[in-house]
């Protein structure tokens, strides 16, 4: 009886066979290669060199006419240097944090209830995993009129268990409330996700272990110290991984709920070089500033990803 | 055989006139950008018109105002081809002249006998010129318009109102002239219960994404002293931009934004306003006169219930200027269609249907007419408005000039950062910069 790969040689049309027949398997490889190479360069790579040229000169989008001038390092050092650019990137970091510890947390928890089986335990799982199906555009606009002060439900909530007028507090129109506000809308979507990569980890988990700590008398207690959080850390740290580089990002949600404000208290990095890109159209200062995010996230995330694999090989 | 090649040659000819006919009909469409607002809604009644008397399909392309000037800048920077013709924003115009965007009309001004002499000067220099006071026309002024208030007529006609105005203050309560009478009112009307439902004083701007709050602030700001830059120095905005009086206009702005206006309007620009004053929310609202026609004929808040009023004046006595230009795009495939709807949108009659529809007309034969204003509610202040009216900058870098007013106004009045004074330091400062990469100063 033949193999399967005799097989397919057998059926590969004659005249194929005579074409490919020619070529080395390493002239073959880099023939299925190419396209994807090609695409991978041409919407990824050449941008990205685009954008580090663009980043050196005075270039603006809007200006066809104006001369393009080459003026160094002076982009980066003005946004170094610009004090409204390091508020963003506070506004940033504080949003990404908050989130995401209340995410993991959460999430977390969320899991280890799941995981447990008992009644109606599907039908929880889908309730709970709705807000991180919906678009983030969607869950902007409806959190803006959850959250109006006269007629939002969450403000109507909140006087119901404390007893303050509804109205006496805006929760996006605040510049304390503002940045809880929408920490407190990204963790309600996210929180989902970080739940279902958590159960992954969990599911990961043989019962042998616990069965072997039940006979070595090990407490609840310890067995969640001692088994279950090491073992589904690289699924926590990789759930932080997703969740910091795309909180990083966070443009539409935050946009559509405060766009930046009240002020720029909420101007997160993402709603920064929109401006500077799209609505001033300083097009080699904002390229700068993109760079400069990038290599934040990817400095950052190639870190993690050392520190993961570290936790991973323990 | 012969008659067979007749017949197969009559073919061709009815299939290729056909097809020839297909392309014509397909080339004879304009497609008009604007904003998503009522007086587009007008346009598209009044350009049926145009359609019957040449046959060109008008297409349309409206964008919400929040998104108006990001979606048809990025378009015009493109080079795209989306819009023949676009009302675009008055400020937008010089950019659109210097980069290209928009088709130079004074030859076609000149061919066709349309004199701006004939359109309101204001309109003329906000919506047409570039550089301004000088002749090179980018537009033909197509939409007047203005900030002014609305009230409600019913509320402040109610006796019980009155005496109790008057016992407080000394004066009928009646539309206010001044500012100190416009916060007096909205503090007057702020957490009233009427008719079984509280209210608040005043709707103002104080939207951050767009041009709201620069819009808002600079209408007052006007009044109280606010310059540009010196007259006599361009461009040196020092001790103009931010002298004591303007500091003041800014404080007081900040003062009826905490005093009088409903909660959760830290975000609020035109479609707030009207859905705060639609639902019987407020006692007096800023908005444009774009939106007074609808206004009137709201069935609840409309008729006899609403009033207007121009916008108060202070040490001096100014309004926003808003409304828009009608310009031909030079990257259209278009363009002779597109002047012809310019042409046509120009005649004195075309113009008076316009008002009539909802538009507001710049020709000076509709504004001028005895009739004009007693012809709608809001007419007279209207006119008055348009006599009174200043703009923000219209530079090339306007979006640059916008956005940081709109940081340091909103950081100040409704993010409570830093004093009047130290906002409009900071906003020198940014102009500055601005004008200073721009090589003018």
């Amino acid at each position: 009886m033949s193999s399967l790969a005799e097989q397919a040689v057998a059926r590969t049309p004659r005249r194929l066979a005579l074409r490919f027949g020619k070529m080395s398997d390493k002239a073959i490889a880099w023939l299925f290669i190419t396209p994807s190479v090609l695409l991978l360069l041409a919407i990824n790579i050449f941008p990205l060199l685009w954008t580090i040229q663009l980043s050196f000169t005075n270039y603006r989008a809007n200006r066809p006419n104006a001369p393009v001038r080459y003026i160094g390092l002076d982009n980066y050092r003005d946004i170094l240097s610009d004090t409204d650019v390091w508020h963003a990137m506070q506004a940033t970091a504080h949003f990404v944090l908050w989130s995401i510890s209340l995410e993991m947390v959460l999430g977390f928890g969320l899991a280890l209830l799941i995981n447990r089986r008992f009644r109606g335990h599907s039908f929880w799982t889908t309730i709970i995993l709705l807000p991180m199906m919906l678009s983030p555009a969607v869950v902007g606009n409806f959190w803006t009129f959850l959250l109006q002060p006269q007629i939002g439900l969450f403000n109507s909530a909140i006087a119901l268990l404390t007893g303050v007028d509804p109205s006496s507090f805006q929760m996006i129109g605040d510049v304390r409330l503002a940045p809880w506000s929408i920490i407190m809308v990204d963790t309600w979507m996210w929180t989902p996700y970080v739940m279902l990569i958590c159960l992954a980890g969990l599911r990961s988990i043989p019962d042998y272990i616990y069965e072997a700590a039940e006979v070595d008398r090990a407490s609840p207690w310890r067995q969640f110290w001692s088994i279950t959080l090491p073992m589904v850390m690289p699924f926590l740290m990789l759930a932080i991984l997703f969740r910091a580089i795309e909180n990083f990002k966070m443009f539409d949600m935050v946009n559509l709920l405060t766009s930046g404000g009240p002020g720029s208290t909420t101007e997160v990095a993402s709603i920064t070089l929109k401006r500077e890109a799209f609505e001033k159209w300083r097009t080699g200062y904002s390229s700068a500033l993109a760079i400069i995010l990038f290599v934040t996230v990817f400095g950052a995330a190639n870190i993690y990803v050392k520190a993961l694999n570290r936790v991973k090989q323990r | 055989m012969i008659q067979m090649m007749r017949a197969l040659g009559a073919a061709a000819v009815v299939a290729v006139s056909c097809l020839g006919g297909q392309a014509v009909a397909q080339t004879k469409q304009l497609t008009l950008c604007w904003a998503a607002w009522d007086p587009a809604n007008a346009l598209v009644e009044l350009s049926k018109d145009f359609t019957a008397k040449t046959g060109v399909e008008m297409k349309y392309e409206f964008v919400p105002w929040t998104s108006y000037a990001d979606r048809f800048l990025n378009e015009l920077n493109s080079k795209g081809k989306l819009c023949d013709v676009i009302i675009g924003d008055s400020q937008w115009i010089g950019g659109a002249a210097e980069n290209g965007h928009y088709v130079k009309l004074n030859d076609f001004f000149a061919k066709e006998k349309i004199s701006m002499d004939d359109f309101m000067p204001a309109t003329v220099v906000g919506y047409s010129e570039w550089p301004k006071n000088t002749p090179n026309y980018w537009a033909l002024p197509a939409m007047g318009d203005a900030i002014g208030w609305t009230y409600r007529k019913d509320w402040f006609a109610r006796p019980e109102i009155q005496a109790e105005f008057k016992k407080k203050f000394g004066r009928d309560l009646a539309p206010p002239e001044t500012y100190d009478q416009l916060k007096e009112i909205a503090e007057f009307f702020q957490g009233r219960e009427i008719d079984g439902k509280k209210v608040y004083g005043a709707y103002i701007y104080t939207e951050r994404g767009s041009e709201g709050i620069t819009m808002g602030v600079t209408n007052v700001l006007y009044d109280w002293g606010f310059q540009y830059e010196n007259p006599k120095k361009p461009y040196q905005m020092e001790g103009f931009v931010n002298s004591p009086e303007a500091v003041k206009g800014l404080e007081f702005y900040k003062s009826l934004y905490k005093c009088c206006t409903a909660p959760g309007m830290s975000n609020a620009y035109m479609s707030e306003g009207l859905d705060a004053f639609k639902s019987g929310q407020v006692a007096m609202q800023m908005n444009f006169f774009a939106f007074f026609p609808g206004l009137y004929k709201d069935p609840n808040v409309g008729g006899d219930k609403i009033g207007f009023f121009v916008n108060p004046k202070e040490k001096d006595h100014f309004t926003q200027l808003g409304g828009q230009g009608i310009s031909v795009v030079s990257y259209s495939d278009h363009r002779d269609d597109a002047l012809a709807y310019i042409k046509w949108f120009a005649q004195p009659d075309v113009q008076k249907k316009w008002w009539a529809l909802g538009g507001y007309s710049c020709l000076k034969s509709v504004l001028n007419d005895p009739s004009f204003p007693k012809s709608a509610p809001f007419a007279a202040d209207f006119l008055k408005s348009m006599g009174i009216v200043k703009d923000f900058w219209a530079e090339p870098s306007y979006a640059e000039l916008l956005l940081d007013m709109q940081k340091r106004v909103h950081d100040y009045v409704v993010a409570d950062k830093g004093t009047a004074k130290e906002a409009l330091d900071l906003l020198v400062k940014d102009w500055q910069k601005v004008f200073k990469e721009d090589g003018k100063i």
